[in-house]
């Protein structure tokens, strides 16, 4: 299988499959541009001509020598009147992605996010189109402290209208990525910023992934664990400690939280009958509580244990690094929700 | 200044559009129109002499006040009628209602009724067309509410560095629903703040239609030639309520007075009159013309289906 698998896909970190789905998505269409505060780097007057910054992280780095200032824009920092800009470019023909940068700045636009990008085609009967990538980095652990830590996951998840996409592997930034860009609705993109790092394997043929289906990362039957975006690696983690005591957890990754592949994981729970749930963002109103009550109600009688979750504390994200590492899901904390939920009978 | 014709054409669009929403205003008092109206009455000459002079295919944003853009931009009125009684027929199929009306095919991106929400969407627009390099250009209409939104000075500066093909239309009526420009606005000319972005402001009397007309036309040219944005501030008194029912208790009647006294259409029609055409007929003519076919759209409105519920969740996603 390896030889196989070797044949049609490269080994390339999240940062760089986010990257070449870009690229890629340019390649194949003269209407997708960029946009954002710092995504070239230097408005392009370096000599020569560079994308020396790439956006913050580096995700965007190269693409202005491929397509040129007009389809590569650095943007001023008003992300109201860029992320309006966006919305309207999306109705008039574009199909722009938008860096905004940190999903602490989305407050910023958060008219031009619910009232605009969301509501637009509904309220306008169909009509209005809005093909719209709204890129963030979210989440902590940066020590980057409460305005540079935010994920907002249920905050967009709650807006009819916009679809929210959470990948975990390079494998999904590529696959979801390039699915966004090519999805004809406004799509919230979080990355977090743990995960520019990682490697994995990637398709070379750059194929979109379903919006709508959540990926079984690690198969198990004694209980799933059921995570957004980065906490599945965290899961991964808790896991693979949960093996060498004999316990044989499932690890999903929901991958999008609009439209949530609540039909995948029925199946998924009806099997293990078990559910542990990790999102990092403060419990209440969050993406967990909301699957663990669709979950309840759909599996009531057939769960051997009430759902547990992990969340991050009900504080905004702390600076002082054993404050921040309190507030974060953790490996242990998960381990330790797992074995609660197990030992229920 | 303007030509005869011109003027006298203008003048019957404008009418049309008094005629519309003194209906609107009439129809509502019925009770059987959901939600709650803004007319335009008093503003004609702005949208008549942007959108006169506009493509089809040219953008427009509106707001809440907005029927009197969507019929100088050529939205049809029956089912623009339909969508105000929350109709299936409606141009938005009743998901919109009189403030966010949009009829896409005449390039109408949607009435707005966040202040302020359509002005960054018209940027937008104006960088697809510049994108696309297609010869479109997009306006946006505005209030003098709007003009103290942030997102109005991130949007010009936008515009202004991208020399973006869009024209900036502040129409400044003196209110923000109770709230005095005088009192609310750090500048009297509201203009002279596109100076900080280096964009043309110009600032107009929107009660002289020929000075409004020529304002339009030369801010419509410079963004079809390239040359960037203009910033036109209409100027003209609010001669009704912030929304139809509203009584003004916060306004001095001596204002509201002068504000009818200085209405643009009475002036227009004395300004043909002076030049020797005889308006009566072409007032007759247009009211016959209107009437008939607001008879019929109102009466079909009140008769049209009502949305199903089973399409509760219809135009949430584009599939």
């Amino acid at each position: 299988m390896s030889t196989a698998v070797s044949d049609q896909m490269v080994e390339k970190s999240f940062l760089q499959a986010l990257n070449d789905a870009i690229a890629f998505s340019m390649r194949n269409d003269f209407r997708v541009i960029v946009l954002g505060e710092d995504i070239a780097g230097g408005a392009g007057q370096g000599t020569p001509l560079e994308g020396s910054m790439g956006g913050t992280f580096g995700v965007t780095k190269g693409l202005l020598e491929e397509f040129g200032k007009d389809r590569v824009r650095d943007t001023p920092i008003s992300e109201a009147g860029i992320t309006a800009a966006t919305v309207g470019a999306a109705m008039a023909g574009l199909r722009p992605v938008l860096d905004l940068m940190w999903a602490s700045f989305a407050p910023n636009c958060f008219d031009q996010i619910l009232n605009q990008a969301a509501k637009l085609r509904f309220m306008s009967g169909g009509q209005a189109k809005i093909p719209l990538v709204i890129r963030m980095a979210v989440g902590g652990g940066l020590r980057a402290a409460a305005q540079h830590s935010d994920t907002l996951y249920p905050l967009f998840t709650h807006l009819p209208g916009l679809k929210v996409v959470v990948p975990a592997t390079p494998a999904e930034a590529s696959g979801l990525l390039i699915a966004s860009i090519n999805d004809d609705n406004p799509v919230v993109f979080l990355e977090h910023m743990a995960l520019y790092r990682t490697t994995g394997l990637v398709p070379v043929n750059h194929e979109a992934m379903s919006l709508g289906k959540l990926g079984v990362l690690r198969p198990g039957t004694d209980l799933t664990i059921a995570c957004v975006g980065q906490a599945a690696l965290l899961g991964i983690e808790a896991a693979e400690i949960l093996a060498i005591e004999g316990i044989d957890a499932e690890v999903i990754s929901l991958r999008t939280l609009q439209p949530l592949d609540l039909d995948g994981l029925v199946a998924c729970v009806s099997e293990t009958q078990r559910l542990v749930i990790v999102e990092e963002s403060p419990p209440r109103c969050s993406v967990s509580a909301d699957i663990a009550a669709s979950i309840s109600e759909l599996l009531f009688g057939h769960l051997l244990a009430p759902i547990g979750r992990v969340n991050s504390a009900a504080t905004p994200v702390p600076f002082s690094p054993p404050l921040e590492d309190a507030y974060l899901p953790s490996v242990a904390k998960i381990v330790n929700k797992c074995k609660v939920v197990l030992s229920a009978v | 200044m303007i030509s005869i014709k011109t003027l006298e054409q203008s003048f019957r669009e404008m009418l049309r559009i008094r005629l519309f929403e003194e209906r609107v205003r009439r129809e509502f008092g019925k009770g059987d129109m959901p939600g709650f109206v803004h007319v335009y009455v008093g503003a004609e000459a702005i949208a008549v002499a942007v959108c006169s002079q506009l493509e089809k295919t040219d953008m427009i944003t509106s707001t809440h006040r907005g029927h009197g853009h969507c019929l100088a931009k050529g939205v049809e009125i029956a089912p623009m009628v339909a969508e105000l009684y929350g109709r299936e027929s409606g141009l938005c199929h009743g998901r919109g209602g009189s403030m966010h009306i949009a009829d896409f095919s005449k390039g109408v991106l949607g009435a707005n009724a966040i202040v302020g929400g359509g002005i960054g969407l018209a940027v937008g627009a104006a960088l697809a067309a510049q994108t696309l390099k297609d010869g479109r250009i997009a306006v946006t209409f505005f209030g003098d509410g709007a003009s103290n939104q942030g997102v109005l000075h991130e949007s010009m500066n936008l515009a202004s560095i991208w020399k973006l093909p869009v024209v900036f239309v502040c129409e400044n009526n003196g209110w923000a629903e109770s709230t005095p420009a005088s009192y609310s606005t750090s500048v009297s000319d509201i203009a002279t703040r596109a100076a900080g972005y280096s964009i043309p402001g110009v600032a107009v009397d929107a009660t002289d239609y020929g000075a409004m007309h020529i304002a339009a036309e030369q801010a419509i040219s410079r963004a079809r030639v390239g040359d960037g944005p203009t910033f036109i501030e209409a100027k003209f008194p609010r001669q009704v309520g912030h929304y139809v029912g509203d009584g003004e208790a916060y306004r001095n009647r001596d204002e509201r007075k002068n504000a009818r006294d200085s209405d643009v259409i009475a002036k227009t029609r004395l300004a043909l009159e002076s030049r020797g055409v005889d308006v009566i007929s072409i007032v007759s003519e247009t009211e016959n013309l209107i009437i008939k076919e607001l008879d019929s759209a109102f009466d079909a409105a009140r008769q049209g289906k009502w949305p199903s519920t089973d399409e509760l969740e219809k135009y949430v996603y584009s599939s």
